[in-house]
């Protein structure tokens, strides 16, 4: 097998003037050292390997994608395909169409004081030291396909949150792939959450048009501060053509609660990493995913919540139904730092293999290097209960129906972790339409990202 | 009325192999309650589940004619559908599906089956209503999950507010007495002769006489090794519940 990594260092070296020319400050700094990384990397890891048991990173990059190195802008009608129909919700809505950020004229208009949502280039130029500060901080280039994105990525979205700010409207990413040609966007996000703030972001991933093949490279940094609360809701509703290689790091400071919610709910083949880094004492962390998959969808997801700091709480609830010829990863872990004491730490996996022809792979872990912990992880993979699905027969309720309903009852504790009612009502419609077949995808959720 | 609404014919049927029900007859008349006794293991409830459709059992022989349709032939649901009813003798419990989301689905399903309009929210709310009052349901159970944390009682006034709902035209009850204290065996009871009417019928399935004092029979049958043994009315379970099943168990060595 050729190594993926190859052709990316080419195209590098072969258009590093016209990268740098396009991005900017922190991004062009740590672009250098990421390619260096990748230059001593062996190659990204392969299936079977330790940690990608049932995932190639080596074939997810290995097609011959383009990168839109020279920043050709692709026309997306955003407000014709992108009404979200989150009601009540009303948020601050942002654009990255492939890996280009759009900002909406009401995103300008509206920012409250307190608040940047803007271009990752952009604040890199404008805000050096800031952006220096966080950016790559939290991300572990040690890791290849973190040096990828690095060395590859022009621009992004950048959020950060002033001290004590307590923000009441959500602040809105909404990925879109729209490409003739198959296309590897890499992307990011920074978040910074200062003292006290309050945030919560959604992001919606989707792909417009069957047509090419499309991989999204993404690197998420968040960094709550001392008392900061940050909620990230991350749905994904792309197409069997599109893979996604996600991750995301997460520094979390003193007393800072940190929500993270991952809803798979289309996809091509999906690898998502969650690195939720507990450095101050006191901090709750919560991470709830759920996957839905079908046909041939692959969805892998792998966590890891290490404690190095005393009193840190943290539960992760992962849950996937899996349905025809659809296969599932997880592999979790809690780890308890040398020191860290009185940390209560769960993780619970659920899943449902609803045909034969479903796989799920699930290896969860603890790492205790202390006494004086509460630490529980547990994993049950099952089919849907035969009991339920006749008593529900015998109620007139038809079996396609009933198997619909029990499928989505699963769903529920996984969709009650999310705090904001209005997005947890319209995730329980997005998660019964996708149950009923429907197609999803936003243009037929008639979602109002609203604007 | 004279005519048949269940005719069950030399019934055969097996569970992982084992043949539990060995030439079951049986005929029921609209207006009838039927109370079929029997020791532990003689079949009673392999007999409702087999009349219900559940696809664990394998019919091996024999027939069951329902108002004219061939009832084996019916998915569990189009059995409901035509008028079936089997209030289970343990009720399923289903964490996540709430009451209310439960029988809106069953309510509209049945009508869709009879190419009727989904009823309004307002028209399903007072039929709600009107049928939770003959079981005296509590209205808070309705936006629990089914029968997930309801005491022994509730989930069978639980069965009887759904039979209630769905106005079959035969109703198994399956041990319908099991788990109940008094008070509750009388609201539970009280709630099937209410919806008892000339030309549905009910078949009680029990161990006991118990229940047969609130819900009268017309018929009393004896089930042992899969087979209906002997049939009488209602003096027959008086003397069951005197002499116990052993001199059934004699007569049928």
């Amino acid at each position: 097998m050729s190594n993926a990594i190859d052709q990316y260092l080419d195209l590098y070296h072969d258009h590093r003037e016209a990268i740098d020319a396009h991005s900017a400050g922190a991004l062009n700094a740590m672009r250098v050292l990421a390619a260096d990384a990748l230059e001593h990397a062996w190659r990204l890891p392969e299936h079977g390997e330790e940690g990608y048991e049932k995932t190639s990173l080596n074939d997810m990059f290995a097609p011959d994608f383009g990168v839109n190195i020279n920043r050709v802008n692709m026309p997306v009608d955003v407000g014709a395909s992108f009404r979200c129909g989150v009601p009540n919700l009303s948020t601050l809505l942002a654009v990255v169409v492939n890996d280009r950020f759009v900002p909406t004229s009401t995103l300008l208009k509206n920012l409250p004081a307190g608040l940047t949502v803007c271009s990752l280039a952009d604040a890199a130029r404008e805000m050096p030291s800031l952006v220096e500060k966080y950016y790559g901080k939290a991300a572990d280039m040690s890791d290849a396909s973190v040096a990828l994105n690095t060395m590859l990525v022009q621009d992004g979205v950048f959020i950060h949150v002033a001290r004590g700010t307590r923000l009441e409207k959500t602040v809105q990413i909404v990925d879109i792939f729209h490409s003739a040609t198959p296309l590897l966007a890499p992307r990011r996000v920074l978040v910074v959450a200062e003292e006290d703030s309050h945030i919560s972001i959604l992001k919606c991933d989707h792909t417009q048009g069957e047509d090419a093949t499309c991989l999204s490279s993404e690197v998420v940094e968040i960094f709550a501060a001392r008392g900061a609360r940050v909620e990230w809701y991350d749905i994904e509703e792309s197409n069997a053509s599109t893979s996604r290689r996600g991750q995301l790091f997460a520094r979390q400071d003193e007393g800072s609660e940190l929500h993270i919610f991952g809803a798979t709910l289309t996809n091509g083949t999906t690898r998502n990493d969650f690195h939720i880094d507990v450095t101050g004492e006191n901090a709750s962390t919560r991470l709830s995913a759920m996957a839905i998959g079908s046909d041939r969808q692959h969805i892998d997801n792998s966590s890891v919540i290490r404690h190095a700091a005393d009193r840190g709480r943290s539960n992760q609830l992962l849950k996937y139904v899996l349905d025809d010829n659809a296969t599932g990863a997880f592999e979790g872990s809690i780890e308890v730092c040398h020191g860290s004491r009185f940390v209560e730490a769960y993780q619970s996996n659920r899943n449902i293999l609803a045909s034969p022809g479903a796989r799920m792979h699930t290896k969860p872990q603890l790492l205790i290097y202390n006494d004086d912990v509460k630490c529980s992880h547990g994993a049950t993979t099952g089919q849907l209960d035969n009991n339920a699905l006749f008593y529900m027969r015998t109620r007139g309720i038809p079996e396609e129906e009933a198997r619909r309903m029990l499928m989505q009852a699963f769903m529920v504790d996984v969709i009650d972790t999310i705090s904001m009612e209005p997005l947890r009502d319209r995730l329980r419609h997005m998660v019964d339409r996708r149950f009923s077949g429907g197609k999803a995808g936003c243009a037929e959720c008639g979602s109002a990202c609203s604007d | 009325m004279n005519d048949i609404l269940l005719k069950v014919t030399d019934l055969h049927a097996k569970v992982e192999e084992k043949e539990i029900l060995r030439g079951v007859n049986l005929e029921i008349r609209p207006g009838e309650v039927h109370a079929i006794m029997g020791p532990n293991g003689s079949g009673k409830s392999t007999l409702s589940s087999v009349l219900a459709g559940n696809p664990a059992f394998t019919v091996t022989g024999g027939s069951a004619t329902f108002h004219g349709l061939d009832l084996l032939s019916l998915s569990p649901e189009d059995r409901s559908h035509e008028g079936l009813f089997l209030s289970f003798q343990y009720p399923v419990e289903i964490p996540g599906v709430s009451m209310v989301n439960f029988m809106r689905a069953a309510v509209n399903a049945k009508r869709k089956y009879f190419n009727e309009e989904p009823l309004s929210a307002g028209d399903f709310l007072k039929l709600m209503r009107q049928k939770r009052a003959i079981v005296e349901l509590d209205n808070k159970l309705a936006s629990r999950s089914v029968n997930e944390g309801f005491s022994g009682g509730e989930k069978k006034r639980n069965e009887i507010f759904q039979m209630a709902v769905l106005e079959p035209r035969l109703s198994i009850l399956d041990e319908t007495d099991s788990g109940l204290d008094i008070d509750a065996l009388r609201i539970v009871a009280g709630g099937v002769n209410q919806l008892k009417t000339s030309q549905n019928a009910t078949i009680v399935i029990t161990h006991y006489q118990r229940l047969l004092d609130y819900i009268k029979p017309d018929f009393v049958h004896v089930l042992y090794k899969g087979r209906i043994v002997r049939t009488g009315g209602p003096e027959l379970a008086l003397e069951l519940e005197e002499k116990g099943y052993d001199w059934i168990k004699e007569e049928n060595r």
